[in-house]
């Protein structure tokens, strides 16, 4: 190194610096997000089985993908899945965050208590519902030793309704994250209007109605998207809680992407089945991002 | 956040009663899985078989605990849930120290050092933090092979700094944003340089979402079963991995109170963290929800 550097050297590195420190992150994201998206996307027109092959062989995964059952049913249980995992949530988070909101004793217990399940790992929750939803061990168990004989609950053994079972414990555990983003879009709502709205004469059904509730669109819209893409990624919980089963009728992508990879060797499917995830969660992503960027400036 | 919206729901007493049975009626809801979880987990086997799920132990005894811990057969070994339990931290604690690290100062640079093409870079890192991770999982096995970090600790290090970099660059860029550009340009004034300018104005006044970050990322990784499952091996398999294991294995006596404990185990070090720092627990969730 030379004592000093000549002042031009000199104003070049602090121009250069910021990039620099900024570029070993670059690097990472897009070798290991974009670059591996390319080659995931590149397998998926290929005939890889149990190991990567690079022989092209355009669409055919796709045209199989679509013809497999398993895909099918994995599609059918996630628009069941997300369509009722991202309503209930809404609603009961809506409605929870509108009764938290009454000037509550208490709140500060009860906010926490109704939010604790976001800390666990799903693993943990599906683990806990698993046992909860067992007919020999848990609620039905207990019904029955309360002495409501004729109460059954076998959802989790019975193919038609285990994926409800996954609704039940998903929703356990994301409700209250979504009441506290109500909470949060409530409190910021200004409550001259309220007043205002009052004064005249609104009814309280109506202020929330006709005021509250349009207020609340862009909350709205957040949650549905973190549900959204929550639901798409969804893959720990079904493993815990039913492991895709009973049979195959709690499969979702996620676990179809999975079995097909490691353990069918068929990664070529595997891997298309992957960059249809992907498509639905850019879909979802991509503009709502876009729209909140541009919002800002 | 002690502020409610005006006019509430009924001032009749009714009302109010009313309203408060339905709000405990769901605190119950919320917590009856870990209940069950906890009273089990301190109850003999025969005692769960033959008894109510819901009422407290006959027999008291912390025998499962013991056995979770220390000698429930989950490998080859019946090494109990310890190792497991130590491996999560040896991957947690640098995969959250690097992250937040390259986080900050990608929030550094993305809002006080801005150039041309700024903003697609971070439109790039912002989506990273959404993708589903199946789409990286067949190439990620392949490199980490190739780097010769396969089912090791190191190479789980790297999936969690590589996947949480977009939500750490997110956090501080926000919290940046809004830093007052005034006293940049005064210490800039000052013959501030790069660092001086980060480590002195911006870093000291951190604090909050230092520890917004941290949580994030702790309880993200901490909570992890799709890396875990796919890139460990025995030796570096964390406390999710081990757990699923313990309670799905299908050799021998399902131990149920052992499976209990395991399961609190499991659970303990993000349920502490979000005790005692929920306000940046739950800040955390919000700015990984409203983005921008």
């Amino acid at each position: 190194m030379q004592p000093s550097l000549p002042g031009k050297a000199q104003a070049t590195l602090r121009e250069v610096l910021p990039r620099l420190v900024l570029s070993p992150s670059l690097f990472l994201i897009l070798l290991f997000v974009y670059g591996f998206i390319i080659y995931t996307g590149y397998l998926s027109l290929t005939d890889s089985r149990m190991l990567p092959s690079y022989d092209l062989e355009g669409f055919g995964n796709y045209a199989n993908l679509w013809g497999q059952r398993n895909w099918l049913i994995a599609l059918q249980n996630l628009a069941i899945f997300g369509i009722l995992y991202i309503a209930i949530c809404s609603v009961l988070g809506l409605v929870l965050a509108i009764l938290l909101d009454q000037k509550i004793r208490g709140e500060g217990i009860l906010r926490p208590i109704y939010l604790y399940p976001m800390a666990l790992s799903f693993i943990v929750t599906g683990t806990a519902w698993k046992w909860f939803l067992d007919p020999g061990l848990g609620l039905e168990n207990t019904m029955h030793l309360w002495g409501w004989e004729s109460f059954t609950f076998n959802w989790i053994k019975d193919r038609d309704m285990a994926i409800y079972t996954v609704v039940i414990a998903a929703v356990w555990q994301s409700s209250g994250f979504v009441m506290a983003m109500f909470l949060a879009g409530l409190r910021g709502i200004d409550s001259e209007i309220m007043k205002a709205a009052q004064m005249d004469g609104a009814s309280r059904w109506s202020l929330y109605t006709r005021i509250v509730i349009p207020q609340l669109r862009p909350v709205f819209l957040s949650a549905f998207v973190v549900l959204a893409h929550l639901a798409i990624k969804a893959y720990d919980l079904v493993i815990a809680l039913t492991n895709g089963g009973p049979g195959r009728a709690t499969e979702l992508p996620a676990t179809f992407m999975y079995s097909y990879t490691f353990t069918r060797n068929q990664m070529g499917v595997g891997a298309s089945s992957a960059v249809i995830m992907l498509a639905m969660i850019a879909s979802i992503i991509v503009p709502y991002l876009y729209s909140e960027l541009r919002e800002r400036r | 956040m002690a502020r409610s919206t005006q006019p509430s729901f009924g001032t009749g007493k009714l009302m109010r009663a009313a309203l408060y049975a339905v709000l405990i009626l769901f605190a119950v809801y919320y917590l009856l899985p870990l209940f069950v979880m906890l009273v089990n987990s301190v109850k003999t086997l025969d005692e769960i078989r033959g008894g109510n799920m819901m009422s407290l132990p006959e027999v008291f005894t912390i025998e499962p605990w013991l056995n979770a811990w220390s000698r429930a057969q989950i490998g080859v070994e019946p090494t109990g849930l310890s190792p497991y339990f130590i491996n999560s931290i040896m991957m947690v604690v640098p995969a959250v120290a690097i992250s937040t690290a390259l986080g900050a100062m990608n929030g550094y640079v993305l809002t006080k050092w801005r150039f041309p093409g700024d903003k697609i870079i971070f439109g790039l890192m912002l989506f990273a933090c959404f993708i589903p991770f199946q789409i990286v999982l067949i190439p990620m096995a392949r490199v980490l092979g190739m780097i010769g970090i396969a089912g090791t600790t190191s190479g789980l290090v790297l999936v969690h700094v590589v996947y949480g970099l977009g939500f750490t660059t997110l956090f501080f860029r926000n919290y940046y944003a809004a830093f007052p550009d005034e006293l940049i340009k005064a210490a800039k004034m000052d013959g501030a340089g790069f660092w001086r300018t980060f480590t002195r104005i911006l870093l000291p006044s951190s604090g909050p979402i230092i520890v917004v970050t941290v949580i994030w990322q702790f309880t993200n990784i901490w909570n992890d079963f799709l890396f875990g499952a796919s890139f460990a091996d025995f030796d570096s398999m964390p406390m999710t991995v081990a757990l699923n294991n313990l309670v799905s294995s299908s050799t021998g006596v399902k131990e149920y109170n052992v499976h209990f404990a395991g399961a609190v185990l499991a659970a303990l070090p993000t349920l502490i963290v979000y005790v005692v720092s929920g306000r940046y627990f739950v800040r955390g969730l919000m700015a990984g929800a409203v983005k921008g």
